[in-house]
């Protein structure tokens, strides 16, 4: 019966295989970690992958400098500790960043803006890559540039480390708003959008299409609890990053499992209310209002 | 008459699940009606189950936190259809090699998770499948494989001698994600075929 499949026909890292693995985190929680010790305990409260960075940005805030990918070794220890996928970040247009984690063993690549923008004017070219990649968006053109660079992920680029999901919010509603208004347009008006945008066009028809984003959509960026969680899955995300929020808490195991939970109960206060009693006190952060233009980290890599 | 299939909806690709049972109905002449179960009572009104891949650990967690998991083996004594793919499989598994993941038992088979290694290493190849008469586009994404089969399953499948697919009694197990495609049949073999016949 199955002698005659053939070993040699596979193919590695095509769109289906890098978008389905994204799919496979869908309702999920993503949870950034510094070490193997953060990682033990987010795969116990349930995250469905580990996020490392050197450490996490309400840290990286405070700390100031030049924020780069962390040392590849860190990473294959946490590798070795835990069984779910362990992604890690790479400064914004930083391919050799990007290809270490590669052959680190990373299961997905961030492109991320909490690091230090690498390239002023290009992103990584992320079809080269077996590896699938996540990157942040806060409209929909933007999203739909970095879907055609190859990105088989699109997170939204709420202020990391303040534990404000106001941004995130913004984005998330950004996004809707425009498939939603793309949804009611003609063929020509939706070319029009695309060139006003600088959105290719090719995605504008798909994205317009199927009513929604081509590939995953997660929130991240400034979620700090389990309602926050909730919030953002109400708002039509597919899944949670949680940067700081887990390991910034007076508790990282008890609102590891809370935001997990709420994730899975997003639209029922009874529940959600039972939730949210249990965690500790959640981190201090910092108000998106108060901080300057400069000193936020969304404006990198547009 | 209208099918009432259940999603496990806890995590993982649910959205592709519902999709794919609805368009395999549809080329039965049928119409599905997909439930979304994350949480306890819905299982036992559902006609046939679908457990979606996902993270193994989380849907493990979620399953038994939200008391889904008797109503699954239930199910599944009362000769019920299910379809499980990839962690699906897993969780349905007698035993997962890994005590982070708290089985279900209603496939007797051992896997072995992350069996191809991780990620850069998963892939999409054609599989020839028992019952099918041209290969299926299988997609593999951190997929377990069988180790170990028991007496009463059947072996639907194998890449590299290992299995990849197996019926035990009404439950189907995938290593791959049919779901993925929109070839629907897998589904069909899982569901349609069974409830036809």
């Amino acid at each position: 019966m199955t002698e005659e499949t053939d070993l040699e026909d596979l193919r590695r890292g095509t769109d289906l295989v890098k978008r389905g693995f994204a799919k496979m985190q869908k309702g999920g929680v993503i949870m950034d970690v510094v070490n193997r010790e953060q990682a033990r305990i987010a795969e116990d409260a349930g995250a469905v992958a580990v996020m490392h960075l050197e450490s996490v940005p309400a840290d990286i805030r405070k700390r100031g400098g030049v924020a780069r990918m962390a040392d590849p070794t860190k990473l294959e220890e946490i590798i070795e500790e835990v069984s779910i996928p362990v992604m890690g970040k790479a400064r914004i247009g930083h391919t050799a960043e990007a290809q270490i984690l590669e052959a680190a063993g990373a299961d997905m690549v961030d492109e991320s803006e909490v690091l230090t923008q690498a390239d002023d004017r290009y992103h990584i070219d992320k079809r080269e890559f077996t590896a699938p990649f996540v990157c942040g968006a806060r409209n929909l053109a933007e999203a739909l540039r970095r879907i055609d660079e190859g990105a088989a992920m699109i997170r939204t680029k709420g202020e990391a480390g303040t534990g404000d999901v106001n941004q995130a919010v913004t984005h998330q509603r950004n996004i809707q708003r425009s498939i939603g208004k793309l949804e009611g347009m003609a063929y020509e008006e939706r070319d029009e959008w695309a060139r006003e945008h600088g959105a290719p066009r090719r995605l504008v028809h798909e994205t317009a299409d199927r009513g929604r984003l081509p590939v995953v959509n997660f929130a991240a960026g400034g979620i700090a609890t389990p309602a926050d969680a909730a919030l953002m899955m109400q708002h039509g995300c597919d899944g949670i990053f949680v940067g700081s929020g887990i390991f910034g808490a007076e508790n990282p195991q008890a609102m590891g499992e809370s935001v997990v939970a709420a994730v899975n109960n997003y639209d029922d206060p009874e529940q959600l209310k039972e939730i949210a009693k249990n965690p500790g006190k959640g981190m201090k952060g910092q108000a998106n209002a108060d901080l300057d233009e400069e000193e936020q980290l969304q404006g990198r890599g547009v | 008459m209208t099918l009432r299939a259940g999603v496990l909806a806890v995590q993982g690709d649910v959205s592709e699940h519902g999709d794919a049972i609805e368009r395999a109905a549809t080329a039965h002449d049928r119409t599905a009606e997909v439930v979304e179960i994350r949480e306890a009572g819905l299982v036992p009104d559902c006609d046939v189950l679908l457990l979606p891949g996902g993270e193994s650990t989380t849907i493990s967690r979620l399953i038994h936190r939200e008391g889904i998991a008797e109503e699954i083996e239930s199910h599944v004594e009362a000769g019920k259809p299910v379809l499980a793919t990839c962690a699906g499989l897993i969780v349905s598994a007698t035993d997962a090699q890994d005590d982070r993941v708290d089985t279900l038992n209603v496939i007797d088979v051992s896997v072995e998770r992350n069996a191809f290694g991780r990620q850069k290493d998963s892939f999409e190849a054609p599989l020839d499948v028992t019952g099918l008469d041209d290969s299926f586009p299988a997609v593999f994404i951190r997929a377990p494989v069988i180790d170990y089969v028991g007496e009463d399953v059947e072996v639907l499948a194998t890449w590299d001698d290992r299995p990849v697919a197996v019926r035990d009694g009404p439950v189907v197990g995938t290593s791959f994600h049919p779901e993925l495609t929109e070839d629907p049949r897998i589904h069909d073999l899982a569901f349609f075929d069974s409830v036809e016949s």
